[in-house]
Order: structure tokens, then sequence, then C-alpha cells
């Protein structure tokens, strides 16, 4: 079997801060891969370079076997790659739908001046995209939600829109950036078991950035740690967890450098949003 | 209020989604026919410049609107609408190929226009365009072997398809036939992926490009389609004013066009078209107010800019949703009366919105 | 070589004035992400201020020079207050377009002053019509500037250094630095931003009223004379908008080369000169020369 995606010596700079330092791993298909570390330590940032928002220092990163740090985003996210965010960016002054529809984009093959007159065939795609994001819609029960705007909905439905706009492309490989931050028990509890059905029904690989240690070790296959940009640990959620640097990452930091590995600590289980969410204080 | 029971996807993608609508979009259409008949010629006139006003402000709103793109150099557009119009009607071309070849001159500027807009965002593009209008202001006043320069430019009478267009009535048709087809191909777009991409990008450039949609042929897509509408607008300008000279379309009109979007309401078709007729009615009213005020107020030139001013300012802090969403505001309190809330329309509080890097 | 070194000098005058206008929508950009359309009209209050204190209250031209600055500052406080604040938080369009609205306003509601009106005026100034020379020996072969421009490069000067000793030695301008930094740290850290903010409003006034004073003996004193505040705009994207030094340094740019480009270059360049230079600017630095890359981060 090959790996589905590889980074290899992945390294990104900001200024002097080397946000992720000769970073390799590789994820096979069919598998929920997790990453795992303090606040800071290159998370979001590996995101951003599988994504192609940054571009890496030095390293690669492969998909399907082929080279892709070259491509931009939107390249990349037609090879099959879809992500969320870990501050939600939804489309705010657009419905539910119309939020899925555009996850459907990759898969048009009409031209604006086709958009223009609205011919049969562009008819045609909008039904079929329209039953792939019902079905969407059904898996993760936003029926209810389907014509309001984004802008009013509840921080915990946001998140499900944004997986449901990744999943509506009907990707290969699926990003998901703190899945559970800011979900209350219950919540969290549901995004557990759409990321289960999506790993078996759906058949799509699943890298998770998550803080959450219960919810990373309930459905993660394998777990990578690491700290200030580099590799602390890889294997099963309680290898990486009993794994003596990742305890002295969690512990012997500052303060604030985040929960340490415990099960279900994160996110401030309050269920609240934080304080970057912004947009919906009434 | 009424509830739509969805039987089939396919309802969603009407353009009108029940009866009642087909039926009041019909009626509007029959009135706006009758028009000619039923009022006086100054008001035909007038009417004319609404549909022209609007049919630009729909090319801005995709831009503006739909795309989060800004523009202060728009005026650009309908000038190279208006004399490629002019210079191919001088020379014999036929209105409809004129016409197409206008629109195709101002959307291929648009596309060079839209340049900056590959790179830079917000202001700094804001600040581009408006470079471009100035440029393109100073070109048209200096080609004058094209355009006559400042002196101006007239143009002949107007025919289409061997039928003179010599009067109002029916020049009012031509251009109201231009207002609706510009209307339906906008609403084909929003009901399409392009519009949904255009959507995508003005809420999100991020999360748009890790939808697979291609910024750079989007952007690019929008400030031609806009352009090439505005310059529809031009070119239907030309005809109505038939004297042409770069005074006409300055930094101020470009200005002019964006008011009259947040007055109309940023966001929908109806809000340019709202705001185009609230413009050229409050133009008049100033016109007729001039000689009921005190000639230290209603003599001088700054009476117009003070209206406008005052009624964008009034606008932005008490209507931001403009006509358009005072027009869904007042329906929708009819619709749910007495369940209407008060707070149901309430802007989003949130603390400063920064694009900078936290 | 005289003779370019006389444009470059004179460009230096006129881009002072750029610069100051520059200058004030960078202060309320760095505080408030807003770019305030009525920058140039503000300006021209000032210039009006200036035509009222000296003609008729009869004060001596500095007092008024003075006064018109502070009455600016409050008007830039009030303003503030009243229009910008109630759209803290809106979406950039929204505020650029209220301050188009308030620039019409002003614009208009001027034409009704009586005695401000509709024509042009002239700014009574105790320097005028003198001229300096610089180097050569006298009258000969000297750089010759008129008083007028002197003025307008000392007080540029002059107001740099003091908002440079305001920002780095008070504490006051310490908390609007910090202000521009991050709203949201600088409100935790028990900073009155809404003050703050109206603070930064009249200063950016009082500076843009500045302009205006210089500008008037030069050119005259009308209602429209704050178009020229759309020439500071490329001045503040040539500089890196958000940059202090860099709204002046983008200032004399674009007043440099719009005076080389009206005595070098055919007619009609002079007008669009600055806008040429702001297109090369973004298509070759698009952040300016002292601009931060600014990128959402995600
Ligand atoms: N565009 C950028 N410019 C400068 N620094 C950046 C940028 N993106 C990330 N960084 C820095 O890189 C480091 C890693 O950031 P990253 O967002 O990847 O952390 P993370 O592991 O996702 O943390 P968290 O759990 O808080 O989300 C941080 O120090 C961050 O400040
Ligand atoms: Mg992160």
């Amino acid at each position: 079997m090959k790996p589905l995606l590889t980074a290899n010596h992945l390294s990104v700079q900001f200024g002097g801060l080397k946000a992720v330092n000769n970073v390799s791993f590789e994820v096979w298909p069919n598998e929920v891969f997790s990453l795992i570390g303090p606040n800071g330590a290159g998370k979001t940032t590996i995101f951003n370079l599988i994504s192609g928002l940054y571009r890496p220092s030095a390293g690669f990163v492969t998909f399907e076997g082929e080279k892709i740090s070259h491509l931009a985003p939107y390249e990349i996210a037609r090879l099959g790659i879809a992500r969320t965010f870990q501050n939600i960016e939804l489309f705010e002054h657009a419905t539910v739908l119309q939020n899925l529809l555009v996850g459907r984009h990759c898969h048009r093959h009409t031209g604006w001046w086709q958009d223009l007159l609205f011919t049969p065939r562009v008819r045609q795609t909008e039904l079929q995209f329209r039953r792939t994001v019902e079905e969407v819609i059904e898996f993760l029960e936003l029926q209810h939600y389907r014509d309001s705007m984004v802008a009013g909905l509840p921080y915990g439905v946001r998140k499900v829109v944004e997986l449901g706009r990744a999943l509506a492309m009907r990707p290969k490989l699926l990003l998901l950036d703190e899945p559970s931050s800011g979900l209350n028990v219950e919540e969290t509890e549901d995004m557990g078991f759409w990321i289960e059905d999506i790993k078996h029904d759906l058949g799509i690989t699943v890298i998770m950035v998550e803080h959450d240690m219960g919810l990373v070790s309930r459905v993660s296959d394998r777990v990578f740690a690491l700290n200030q940009g580099e590799e602390l640990a890889l294997g099963t959620a309680s290898e990486v967890q009993s794994h003596p640097a990742v305890i002295e990452a969690y512990l012997g930091g500052t303060e604030d450098d985040g929960p340490p590995p415990s099960p279900r600590p994160a996110g401030g289980g309050d269920g609240g949003p934080p304080p970057g969410g912004g947009s919906e204080h009434v | 209020m009424r509830f739509l029971f969805k039987t089939d996807y396919r309802q969603d993608l009407r353009l009108f989604k029940h009866g009642g609508q087909v039926f009041w979009y019909g009626a509007l259409l029959l009135a706006l026919a009758a028009a000619p008949w039923l009022l006086p010629d100054y008001w035909v006139s007038q009417l004319i410049f609404v549909c022209i006003y609007a049919i630009a402000g729909i090319g801005l709103m995709v831009l503006v609107g739909f795309t989060g793109q800004v523009s202060l150099g728009h005026a650009a557009f309908l000038a190279m609408g208006a004399y490629t119009e002019a210079y191919l009607q001088s020379h014999g071309w036929p209105f409809v190929l004129s016409l197409a070849f206008s629109a195709l001159v101002a959307g291929a500027t648009g596309i060079i226009v839209g340049l900056p807009a590959l790179r830079v965002k917000g202001m700094y593009l804001a600040i581009a365009t408006l470079a471009f209008g100035f440029i393109v202001e100073e070109g048209v006043a200096r080609a004058e072997s094209l355009t006559g320069g400042n002196a101006g430019k007239m143009l002949g009478s107007l025919e289409v398809f061997g039928l003179p267009i010599d009067s109002d009535q029916r020049f009012y048709y031509l251009v109201l036939f231009f207002l609706v087809l510009v209307v339906l191909g906008v609403m084909n777009l929003l009901r399409s992926p392009t519009g949904r991409a255009f959507v995508a990008i003005r809420d999100s450039e991020i999360s748009a490009q890790s939808m697979g949609i291609n910024l750079a042929r989007y952007k690019t897509t929008a400030f031609a389609l806009s352009a090439a509408i505005a310059g529809i607008a031009g070119a239907l300008y030309a005809h109505k004013i038939r004297f042409l000279s770069p005074d006409q379309f300055t930094f101020l009109q470009s200005i002019e066009l964006l008011m009259i979007l947040v007055i109309g309401g940023v966001g929908s078709i109806y809000g340019a078209i709202f705001g185009a007729a609230f413009w050229i009615v409050v133009q008049q009213l100033i016109v007729l107010a001039k000689d009921w005020l005190p000639p230290a107020i209603g003599q001088q030139t700054g009476l117009q800019p003070t209206v406008f001013g005052l009624i964008l300012v009034a606008f932005v802090l008490f209507e931001p949703m403009g006509l358009y969403g005072r027009w869904l505001k007042i329906r929708t309190f009819f619709q749910l009366f007495p369940f209407y809330r008060k707070g149901l329309f309430r802007r989003q509080k949130s603390y400063m919105k920064s694009e900078r890097l936290k | 070589m005289l003779q370019f070194l006389q444009l470059v000098a004179s460009g230096i005058a006129q881009g002072c004035i750029y610069g100051l206008i520059a200058l004030g929508f960078v202060l309320i950009y760095k505080a408030t992400e807003t770019i305030n359309f009525a920058q140039g009209d503000l300006m021209m209050l000032g210039g009006f201020l200036g035509l009222t204190g000296t003609l008729a209250l009869g004060l001596p031209f500095w007092a008024a020079f003075a006064a018109a600055l502070l009455v600016m500052l409050f008007f830039g406080m009030a303003l503030e207050r009243v229009v910008l604040r109630p759209l803290l938080g809106q979406p950039a369009f929204t505020v650029v377009m209220v301050t188009i609205g308030v620039g019409y306003l002003a614009r208009g509601l001027v034409t009704m002053i009586p005695e401000w009106g509709t024509d042009t005026h002239v700014l009574p100034v105790p320097y005028k019509d003198q001229i300096v020379s610089l180097g050569g020996n006298g009258t000969e072969g000297g750089l010759i500037m008129s008083m007028e421009h002197v003025v307008v490069i000392a007080v540029t000067a002059l107001l740099i250094v003091a908002l440079y000793l305001l920002f780095k030695h008070t504490r006051i301008g310490i908390a609007m630095q910090a202000t521009s930094q991050n709203q949201l740290a600088a409100f935790y850290m028990g900073i009155p931003v809404r003050r703050i903010n109206m603070l930064v409003w009249g200063i950016s006034a009082a500076v843009s009223a500045c302009a205006g004073l210089l500008l008037a003996p030069i050119t005259f004193v009308h209602a429209n004379m704050g178009f020229i505040g759309l020439k500071a705009f490329p001045a503040a994207v040539v500089g890196g908008f958000g940059s202090i030094p860099g709204a002046l340094v983008g200032g004399l740019i674009i007043g440099v080369v719009e005076t080389l480009a009206g005595f070098y270059l055919p007619e009609g360049f002079k007008d669009i000169a600055a806008y040429i230079v702001v297109l090369v600017m973004l298509a070759v630095k698009p952040n300016g020369l002292f601009g931060e890359n600014l990128r959402k981060k995600v």
C-alpha cells in the first residue's frame, strides 16, 4: 500500500521563528491521523503547508505520489484535499445551502458564459450538485438550517456547516483543524461519531488537529505529537500520551502553553466560542 | 406568511419562487411598459436615466456587492462604453454590433483594471482603481482624434434594425429591454457556480481558494463582467445625451454609483435598481426645491452635494441595508404581524474586524 | 542642473502638503483601519477657518493658524464621536462610504456659509511674496525658493518632530501606538480605546487643517480645494499605508515626480503622474516602501 500523503522534511520560517522544523510523516489511506501539541506548536501551519496557503522553506508534501508543494491552494483542493479552519471561515452572508454548494465548485464543468445564460447543462449540474449536498445535509442532520444565513447561526452549528462544506467536495483527504473547539460535550460526541463515519462509511482519510485527548484517542489510528515545530512522538494515542517527551512538552512549558493531554480537558468545556470567534455576540 | 412546501430541488433553481412573484413581476413589467403612455415626456426621460443608472449600478453591484472588490473608478468603464459606441456609430456600425463591441472594450478595460486585484485587496485596490479612473479620464481628454477631447463628441441619430429611435418613448423601450436583459443575466449568474464563487470570494478568500476557487480567474471575471455591463450603460447613456465630454466621467461619477448602491442596499440586484430610482427622484426634487428655498441655500451649487452627503450618511448610520433592506423589514413586519420582533434585523455587532495579522 | 534642483525644491514643498494629508489618513488608518475620504475636505475646512480667523476676526496670522488647528482638533473628535463611533465593527466599505458622505456634506455646506461660499479666497499671510535664496552668492546662482514653500517645509518638519515626541514619549502617545497594534489587547489592558480613537481623529483633522493653512497662500482657499486629498492616497500607498514616516516620504516622492513630470513631460502627465507612480508601486511592491506585509492568519 502506498501512503496517501507524505510530508518530507517540511520546514517553514516566519522571520526568525521556525514554526515547522524538519517534520516528516506519512498518512495512509483511510486512517485518522491526529496532530497534537501545545499552542503554537505549528499544527495549523502544517495544515497551511499541505493546503498550499504557505510555501515550505524546505521539504515538500506529496499527495498520491505527486509533489504538491508548488501548487496553488485551489489546485490542491481540486486534487481532493478539503479542509476546515480553526476559527471557522464560512461564507457568512450566504445560506447554509449555498455554503455547501460552494463545496461542489471543483466539480463544475461550465464556464461563466454558460452560467450567464443558465443553459440546460448548468441546470443539470446544479441538480446533481444539489443531490450530493442533500446527502451531506442528511448525514450531518442540517436539514433544519438549510436556508438559514450562516451569520445568524450558533457557533456549534457553524462548525458542523464547515465540516459539511468540506464533505460536499467529496474529498479524498479531509483536514480538520480543531473540530471540537468551542463545542459542548454533546456536540463533541456527535463530532466523534461523524469522524468515525467519515472514515468508515465515506472512506475518506482524515488528518485532524485536536486538543481534546478524549476525542483524539477515540477516533485516531495514529497520533503525531509536535512541539515548537519539531516532531516529538508518533504512535497510537496511548503510546504518544505516555511518551516522556510529550509529557515534558505539556508540563514543562509555561503556564499558558495549553492543556495537558489528559482526557477531555480542552476547549474549556463550557462550549463558549473562543474570544476570536467574535461576530456572534449580538 | 407564505410557506413554501418544496417537493423538488428544481424549485430552488427557479427565478421566481412562487406564483405570487410571477404575478407581481408581471404586473411591474406591464406598468413599466405602459409608462410612456401614462407619464409626461419629461418623466419618461427621467425613467430612461433610472434604467441607465440601474444597469451601471448592477454592473458595479456584481463587483462590489457580490464579489466584494471595490472600484472607485467605474466611471472609466462607462466612458469606455460611451466613447466606443460613439466612435463606432460614426463609422457606420449597426447598433447591435457597436453595442456588443462597446461592452467588449469596456470589459477588456475591466480586465486590465482588475489586474491589481490579483495582488492587493481592500483599500489598496480601491486606490488602484481610483488611479485607473483618473488615467482613463485624462486619456479620454487627450485622445482628441478618437474622442473629440475636451471639445466633446456628438452622436448621430440612432437606428436599430432599420427602426429609427427618434423619440424618448422608443428609446425608453430599448433601455428597458437592456435593463431586463442585464437583470436576468445577473440573476442567472447568482444561481450558478460563478455567482457562488463571487460570493465566496467576497466572504472569505481563504476558504474560497481552499474550496478550489481560482481567485485570480474569478476576480478577473467579475471585473470584466462588471465593466462590460457598465460599458452597456455607457453606450446607452451616450445615445441618451448625444454629446460626450470627459467631464461626464469623473471620479465623482464613480462615487455617485457607489452611493447609489449604498442607498439602494448593497448585496442585491434590487438595491441597484432602488438606488438608481431614488437618486433620480431626489435629483428632481432638489431642482424643484430650489425655487422654494431661501436663495442663500437654494441657489448654491452646494445644495446637491449637501443633500446627497446627508442622505448617504443617514443611510449608513440608520439604514445600512439601504432601501431594499427597509423594504424587507416592512414586508416581514406585515407577514409576521403581530409577531415581529424589534431585533430581528439588528446589525451584528462585532469588535473591530481586522484584516491584519493578529 | 539648477533648474532641476529648483523643480525638486518646489516639488518637495508640494510633497509636504501631500505628505501631511497622507499622514492624516495614516493616523486614522493605523488606529481604526478606516480610510477617511473626507481628509481633503478637513484640509479645506482648515483653510476656511484660517480665513475667518484672519479676515473676519482680525487675528494675527499665527494666532489664527493655531486657533484653526484647535478648532479642527475638536471638530475631528466630534466627527468621530457622532458619525464614526456608531459604526465601530462595521465593514471597511461602510465606513469609507460614510466618510465620503461627510466629504460631500462639508463641500456642500461650505458653499452655504456667508463669506465662504463658492468663491476663491486669498489667505493673507505675513510672509507673502518673499524670496529666500540658498547657496550661491547672494542672488546669483543660488537656489531660489518662495517663502511660502520654505514655510511649508519648515512647519512640516516641526510637526513631524512634535508627533514623533508625542508617540514616543507621552503616555497618551504610547497608548495610541498600543491601540493601533492591537485594539482588543489594548482594550483589555485598560486603555480607553474609544477615547484614543477620538483623539486620533482629532489629531488627524488638525494635521490636515495644517496642510490646508500651509497650502492656502500657494493656491487659494475654495470649497473644492480638498480634492487635492485624492493625490495624498497615492502618497500614502507609496509610503506603505500604515507607516507614518512612509506617508511623508510617499508625499515627497509624489510631489517631486509630479513637479518634474509637469515640466519635462507633455501636457496632461502632471495630473496623472501621482496615479502612475502608485500603480507602478502596487505592481512592484504592493506594500509600499515602509509597509509591513499584512496577511490574514488562519
Ligand atoms: N503567517 C504567519 N506569520 C508569522 N507567524 C506565524 C504565521 N503563522 C503561524 N505563525 C507562528 O507559527 C507558530 C505556529 O503557529 P500555529 O498556528 O501553527 O500553531 P498551532 O499549533 O496551530 O497552535 P494552536 O493550538 O494555538 O492553534 C506560532 O508561533 C505562530 O505565531
Ligand atoms: Mg492552530
